[in-house]
């Protein structure tokens, strides 16, 4: 009986959790166009969010793209097709690892400082004072977040994979000698343009959206103290992170079979 | 509704969870006057003031501003009843990335497409007249709280509004910064020919400036009028929160089992 109760009542948390969420999608886009209006909140949330997270994704793309460049050639050599080596990076790079890694990174430095931000925004009732100025926080805080990932995350996610086939040129080439004309060759030949970089862009844009509405709504609901800004923090990390797997392997599901 | 009365408050009904804050509490706010709401903590009074703004909507009753049904109204017309209230919140709420200038004027911009000299002149003026125009570059984190406290005042009057809430805004201040917060809220009070609604339990400080003021507890008003109808009150409860006093009708214990239960049981 008291497992029915819990049970019962576990289902309608979900639910109401499930449901303000959605309230929180409605309202937040439609105030979407406003932050192009506000064009330098709009800038500051682009440093914020997609700047500053620059360090971290050039230096994981550049080692995974060293490590697929160092594994790709050691197993390429058995089968006498070391000069395909240009050809996994890339394809692996564009079609999953860049975006997927971009955005598991991005959820960990800028989603989760979203969270906190908004959250502390909430504790310090600067949320409140906005509602009380008659200036819709959606349109204020919430919107030039969201827009600003929808912008910053494709962009690094460009930018890893171009690191990351750097690094697998690197070492590929420049370490293990394989053959330049090989490696760039191989690659212009199997890369399309809309299968494969087109797919990994929209990856990255659909990763983005989640992403920024799990930071923000986390903070926008997060409990007003300290525990529960930290709480909502880690949620973040850990639902955006699972969410994006999740989301990936839906979306190669309907654009690669 | 007679043309004195600001607010109204009709048989309104709040629950937070299962606790009960206002039981079919009704009262009524004066205009132009400096009103005082006073309880000890927990009592909902910033809740109250939630609730008059529409930022809570009440389980029942209704809350009349200048005639108009807070909670009936949409978005568009709340937000512009909102641009004729002003609220200074117990932590000041300033902005935090922005300058103290920034934050006076943030309201100007928002709502109001100005000259740049103009909102530059209108934003020091406002700063003069808390004491703080020399402090107008300065970021939130570099001022005290009291100082936090005059800018978010100055904020909260920059859209020249027609109230202004209060939330304990002597709340661990010292002596000085308390008689110039005293002092600034009569004097805007009178200057701009506004409504102040003040929720505190600082009684001293309250009374001195209050026209009107009220005491809740549990829910409802145990007592209202006058400073000195409050001073003179013959209720127990009014006694015990005006002079401060450990025990009375609010207990000093929370609810406990007697100290004979307390052994007997394992």
């Amino acid at each position: 009986m008291i497992f029915l109760r819990y049970l019962g009542s576990s289902s309608l948390e979900v639910l109401q959790a499930l449901g303000k969420l959605a309230f929180f999608v409605f309202s937040v886009f439609p105030a979407l166009p406003y932050s192009v209006w506000r064009f330098r909140l709009l800038l500051k949330q682009i440093y914020f969010t997609g700047v500053l997270s620059l360090p971290i994704i050039l230096t994981a793309g550049l080692f995974v793209g060293m490590v697929l460049g160092l594994q790709g050639h050691n197993i390429l050599t058995s089968f006498n097709a070391e000069e395909a080596v240009g050809t996994m990076t890339a394809l692996s790079l564009i079609r999953e690892l860049g975006p997927v890694v971009a955005a598991l990174l991005f959820a960990g430095r800028a989603g989760s400082a979203l969270t906190a931000e908004v959250g502390l925004m909430k504790s310090t009732e600067q949320l409140s004072a906005l509602e009380m100025m008659a200036v819709d926080p959606m349109k204020f805080v919430v919107a030039p977040r969201l827009l600003a990932c929808i912008i910053t995350l494709p962009m690094l996610a460009m930018i890893f994979i171009a690191m990351g086939i750097f690094g697998g040129y690197l070492v590929a080439v420049g370490w293990l000698g394989l053959d330049e004309g090989a490696f760039w060759a191989h690659m212009n030949d199997q890369v399309d343009w809309h299968e494969d970089v087109i797919n990994g862009l929209i990856k990255a844009i659909a990763f983005a959206v989640l992403i920024a509405i799990i930071s923000l709504y986390q903070g926008y609901e997060s409990v007003p103290t300290s525990e529960g800004v930290s709480r909502a923090t880690t949620r973040t990390v850990v639902h955006a992170s699972l969410g994006v797997l999740g989301l990936d392997f839906i979306l190669t599901a309907l654009m690669f079979t | 509704m007679p043309t004195d009365c600001l607010i109204e408050i009709q048989n309104l009904t709040f629950y937070r969870g299962e606790r009960k804050i206002f039981d079919d509490l009704s009262l009524t706010i004066p205009r132009g006057q400096v009103t005082a709401i006073m309880g000890p903590s927990g009592t909902g009074k910033t809740t109250l003031l939630k609730l008059i703004a529409g930022q809570l909507k009440p389980h029942a009753g209704r809350i009349l501003v200048e005639g108009q049904d807070v909670h009936q109204l949409s978005r568009t017309a709340l937000y512009q009843l909102r641009q004729r209230m002003g609220m200074l919140f117990q932590t000041g709420a300033l902005l935090t990335d922005l300058t103290v200038f920034e934050n006076v004027a943030f309201p100007l911009r928002e709502h109001f497409k100005l000259a740049e000299p103009l909102l530059r002149t209108l934003v020091l003026m406002k700063l003069e007249a808390v004491g703080l125009r020399g402090a107008f570059d300065l970021m939130p984190a570099e001022l005290s709280g009291g100082m936090a406290r005059r800018v978010a005042l100055a904020r909260a009057s920059v859209l020249d509004p027609k109230m202004v809430f209060y939330d304990e805004p002597f709340v661990g201040q010292d002596p000085i910064t308390m008689g110039v917060l005293v002092d600034l809220i009569r004097k805007l009070n009178t200057s701009l020919d506004l409504s102040s609604i003040l929720v505190s339990h600082d009684v001293n400080e309250v009374l001195s400036i209050a026209d009107f003021a009220c005491v809740l507890s549990e829910g409802k008003i145990v007592a209202q009028g006058t400073a000195q109808d409050l001073l003179n009150s013959d209720s127990e409860y009014v006694r015990q929160f005006i002079q401060g006093l450990p025990d009375g009708p609010v207990p000093l214990h929370y609810p406990v089992k007697p100290w004979a239960d307390e052994w007997s049981t394992p």
